[in-house]
């Protein structure tokens, strides 16, 4: 059992908070950008709820309060931010040189920022785990480090549900671009600025991820050093021809220890990378056990809230 | 006075089939000085235009002779006389073409298709020793002025596909086309 703190309160956040206790754990403190709960001896976690989907607002107390609380594991769930990486990267930071666990959910510490997080991990007596940050639920670096990183060649997926979801309906009903995007944004799939899934991204966040866990410190990625390209220029009439010959258009992210590349490729229908709707995919590459499909869902609140409390599962005790 | 341009291709569309064509033969030879120049010559003067030639020496068949593949380029319509003058001068061709597309892609094409000429786009993509255009499907659903997709199946030799994507990759960015690569998947 673990004492977590859980920043960042968004779909994310929420479902951590909302499923920890199903995992044995308690809440001590929680954070969204206005303000923060903590209660040392842990929160009753559905008034916490209750009051932030009343006033929007967890607490009265300070958002720095939530970082200063007697917690095993921060939980980081911020959203994703590139460049600096902040405000995550100082939670991470904040926590470390606590000798505490960190978890993240949010990407952009460990795609923009990966050595200075592993510099003060290796100076701290806690550890940073992140498997939220690529796949949602699927367990891709669970995976990963259980095979050993410098066994894998490489990973490739299909890492955004939205563009998946864009294209999946493009070839299914022969639409254009345009319309399926205003029918996902009008059902919730698509954000009124989904820029982030269409061009890539959000894909190529997660492939520099990969990348990163791969290269296994011999060279740090960012998303400058990706090659990405979005859905945006794929008519219908492409995916039209490609399912007139058995195949599909998706939009695919490539990693290895020298690469990543994101971008729309043909896959054959059955191809496991072909997967439908939302869903994500991942193909590890090994030295010696040739591929392994991984499937599920890539996002969404108790999903990623899934991945992250597994990671927290999984960390060594403290003391 | 130089040619006029128009002669040096009378028939854009027709004279397409003798343009050179790249090859494969395997030939085995027997383990003697001046084999391998003996089987090469013949090529070169039957208008091969040799490409590699990869000689196995330290592979030796069961009949004691060293396998030797050699690509060449040569137009279609002479290929068989190479082949002819080589079994003529007793050089044992084992296969001819056996392996030489041995992997077959598709690729996509977007964008103004028919205003960057889709048949100099074929034409260019198989100048290259790598690739042949086996099948074209064109959609312009929007008309010609329209945003159009066209759909390439290649044959390349066995590991020549990098390549032949290579070639395809240069032309589309220099013609502001976008290509849809297939996806080389885990081996299982």
């Amino acid at each position: 059992m673990s004492r977590i703190a859980v920043v960042g309160c968004g779909a994310v956040g929420r479902s951590v908070v909302d499923l920890a206790g199903d995992h044995g754990h308690d809440v001590v403190a929680v954070a969204d950008s206005q303000g923060a709960a903590v209660d040392p001896a842990g929160l009753e976690t559905r008034a916490v709820l209750e009051r932030k989907a009343a006033d929007g607002a967890v607490g009265d107390a300070a958002p720095a309060d939530a970082l200063a609380a007697p917690y095993d594991v921060l939980v980081e769930a911020t959203p994703t931010t590139l460049g600096d990486a902040e405000p995550g990267f100082s939670h991470v930071a904040r926590a470390l040189s606590r000798d505490r666990h960190v978890v993240l959910a949010n990407k952009g510490p460990v795609a923009e920022r990966y050595g200075d997080v592993r510099e003060l991990e290796a100076a701290s007596r806690g550890s940073v785990l992140f498997e939220a940050t690529v796949g949602g639920a699927i367990p891709v670096l669970g995976t990963i480090d259980d095979y050993g990183p410098e066994r894998i060649t490489a990973a490739r997926g299909v890492l955004n549900g939205t563009a998946n979801f864009v294209l999946t309906r493009m070839a299914a009903e022969g639409l254009d671009y345009e319309h399926v995007l205003a029918e996902a944004q009008d059902m919730g799939v698509a954000e009124a600025d989904p820029s982030f899934d269409v061009e890539g991204t959000d894909a190529a966040l997660k492939c520099v991820i990969l990348a990163n866990v791969l290269a296994c410190g011999e060279r740090e990625f960012t998303l400058d050093d990706a090659t990405v390209e979005g859905i945006t220029r794929v008519p219908g009439s492409a995916l039209d021809l490609a399912a007139e010959d058995g195949r599909t258009v998706r939009l695919v992210g490539e990693a290895t220890a020298d690469e990543v590349r994101v971008g729309p490729r043909l896959v054959p229908d059955t191809s496991p990378l072909a997967v439908s709707g939302t869903r994500n995919v991942v193909q590890v590459e090994t030295a010696h056990a040739d591929g392994i499909d991984l499937s599920g869902r890539g996002a969404g609140g108790p999903e990623t809230a899934t991945a992250v409390l597994a990671d927290v599962g999984r960390l060594p005790p403290l003391d | 006075m130089t040619e006029p341009e128009a002669e040096t291709d009378p028939e854009p569309d027709g004279g397409r089939d003798d343009r050179p064509q790249a090859h494969t033969i395997r030939l085995e030879l027997a383990d003697e000085p001046g084999e391998l120049l003996s089987a090469l010559e013949p090529i070169a003067d039957e208008g091969g235009n040799l490409l590699s030639i990869f000689h196995e020496r330290g592979h030796i068949t069961p009949r004691g002779r060293i396998p030797v593949e050699v690509d060449l380029e040569c137009p279609p319509s002479r290929f068989e006389g190479i082949l002819e003058r080589l079994r003529n001068e007793g050089i044992n061709v084992v296969d001819a073409d056996a392996e030489r597309y041995g992997e077959h892609l598709t690729v996509l094409l977007v964008g103004d298709l028919v205003g960057t000429d889709i048949s100099d786009t074929v034409t260019r993509v198989e100048s290259s020793p790598a690739a042949t255009v086996e099948d074209l499907s064109l959609s312009a659903p929007g008309g010609p002025a329209e945003q159009a997709s066209a759909r390439l199946r290649l044959a390349t030799r066995a590991g020549a596909a990098d390549e032949a994507l290579g070639i395809v990759r240069t032309v589309a960015a220099e013609k502001g086309l976008h290509a849809i690569e297939p996806l080389t998947e885990v081996s299982r």
